[in-house]
């Protein structure tokens, strides 16, 4: 008989990794590794601005998250490399929360759960939660999912066919700010952004087409769940980063064995 | 009836900071005409084509006749792309869902064997047709093209044009054009129009080719002495 606690944790775990294929695609077309990091490490403040607030994290989070993610894509670069900008927002955002969670008064924040997650110890009312957000999420993303790919093959084309940016930018990076929101839990924010291109990036040299991709990136976070549960089970590892080094584990395997990229 | 422009563009200026990238160009783009912009490098030509398909804030007024057609051509793909894409799907992505209408799309175009080939894996030209039957399928009034045969050898070249006559021909559709290739403009083209921040001169190809403002941007042989940059306050807009 397995725990009913594991049973838990591993849906929650599955429901994560689903939601985090479409995205996670989505992050590597687009090279917005670095937005994701920044919209992650946004949310350490988040959770202390709400604790402080005695406001449910989750909606902290995703306040604060949502703000990073649309300021950092609408902020103009004022001379500096698009990566030299994201690596400011993302790097401030992380000091800034690790600052705000000692300073702000009533925060008693476990602060190694929130920087790498505790997903053993998930509950049912946030497995319903990561449910119907994750649900969410699939369903804009699938209602949008042309506009999105061809903002990301090429914003002219898509602005000459009459798409709206603007649109696509508000779809993308929203969805991401709550996606964080629901992962935290899973990974912690440390670990958010190689929870989204690490299974995408194993994915990639086996797919023909990007709903196939998503598809083996979907798989490919199962795997990388389930997998790393069993690990941090079996060898008393923290589970979040067990997860991330099986999706680093396939990511070796799909790209340098013999039918990988060169 | 006077006949209404496809496109027209009056007083349009688009600065980025105090720099000034476009001032005050106008213009109208008419049914089934050729045009041509052709312009140093620097001279807004990519910034027009921008603010032509609505990408960028701009003053002044660009007027789109109503339930106008816009066809596009980006000047290529950023590939390498990450995004595995087969050329029948990056087809689809227009809006159009029958495999079979993308295929006779594509055999218009000089492409039916690459309709399950990886966009990442096609040749500058073959891109370049490829983007060319993406434009067709929402059957346009107007073809926009950026610098279409920028990367592509004299052959390729040569069969890009040849393709866009025959287009042209079959379906009167309208093209206005960013190119380089001065010879091929001044032979396909029915307008001219010389940008350089500015309408430095516009009209027929004979015209634009004699014009003093045209000579000093391109050199009296066209396209092989280097451009030197003046300002001419004095410039005239025709």
């Amino acid at each position: 008989m397995i725990d009913p606690f594991l049973i838990k944790a591993a849906l929650a775990g599955l429901l994560v990794a689903w939601v985090a294929a479409p995205l996670g695609c989505l992050v590597v077309w687009r090279r917005m590794a670095y937005f994701g990091d920044a919209t992650g490490h946004a949310a350490l403040l988040g959770v202390a601005l709400a604790l402080s607030l005695s406001l449910p994290p989750i909606l902290g989070v995703v306040v604060v998250a949502a703000a990073m993610a649309l300021s950092v894509a609408f902020a103009t670069r004022g001379g500096f490399a698009a990566d030299t900008m994201l690596g400011v927002f993302s790097h401030a955002a992380l000091a800034i929360g690790l600052v705000a969670a000692a300073l702000l008064p009533g925060v008693r924040l476990n602060l190694i759960n929130t920087l790498l997650g505790d997903i053993l110890t998930v509950s049912t009312n946030e497995i319903i939660m990561i449910a119907i957000g994750g649900s969410a999420i699939l369903a804009v993303l699938a209602f949008a999912w042309r506009g999105l790919l061809n903002a990301t093959l090429s914003p002219e084309l898509m602005a000459a066919e009459g798409g709206s940016l603007l649109r696509d930018k508000l779809i993308f990076t929203l969805s991401l700010a709550l996606f964080v929101a629901l992962s935290m839990k899973l990974v912690g924010i440390l670990l958010i952004t190689a929870l989204l291109i690490l299974p995408a990036a194993a994915a990639a040299p086996l797919a023909r087409s990007p709903e196939r991709m998503v598809a083996l990136t979907a798989l490919v976070g199962s795997l990388s769940v389930l997998g790393g549960m069993w690990i941090s089970w079996e060898a008393d590892t923290p589970a979040g980063p067990s997860i991330i080094v099986v999706s680093a584990a396939l990511f070796a395997l799909t790209n340098l064995g013999p039918s990988g990229r060169a | 009836m006077p006949e209404t422009p496809l496109i027209k563009a009056h007083g349009l200026t688009v600065t980025r900071g105090k720099r000034v990238l476009l001032d005050a160009v106008d213009f109208e783009i008419w049914s089934g005409e050729a045009l041509t912009l052709i312009g140093p490098n620097g001279a807004g030509k990519t910034t027009l084509i921008r603010a032509l398909i609505g990408m960028l804030p701009h003053s002044g007024t660009l007027t789109r006749r109503h339930g106008l057609r816009l066809g596009y051509t980006p000047q290529k793909l950023p590939l390498e792309q990450l995004i595995p894409m087969p050329v029948d799907r990056f087809l689809s992505l227009s809006g159009e869902r029958s495999r079979e209408k993308r295929r006779e799309m594509l055999a218009r175009c000089d492409a039916a064997p690459l309709q399950d080939t990886q966009m990442a894996a096609l040749s500058g030209g073959e891109t370049q047709r490829v983007l060319m039957a993406r434009a067709l399928m929402r059957q346009p009034d107007l073809l926009i093209l950026d610098e279409p045969t920028q990367g592509l050898d004299s052959p390729g070249e040569a069969r890009f044009y040849q393709l866009l006559a025959e287009i042209r021909a079959e379906t009167g559709v309208a093209v206005f054009m960013v190119s380089h290739d001065i010879h091929m403009v001044m032979a396909q083209s029915d307008r001219v129009i010389c940008l350089n921040r500015h309408i430095c001169c516009s009209g027929t190809p004979g015209v634009v080719s004699q014009d003093p403002h045209y000579l000093e941007l391109f050199g009296p042989r066209a396209g092989i002495a280097p451009y030197q940059h003046h300002h001419h306050e004095h410039c005239n807009h025709d």
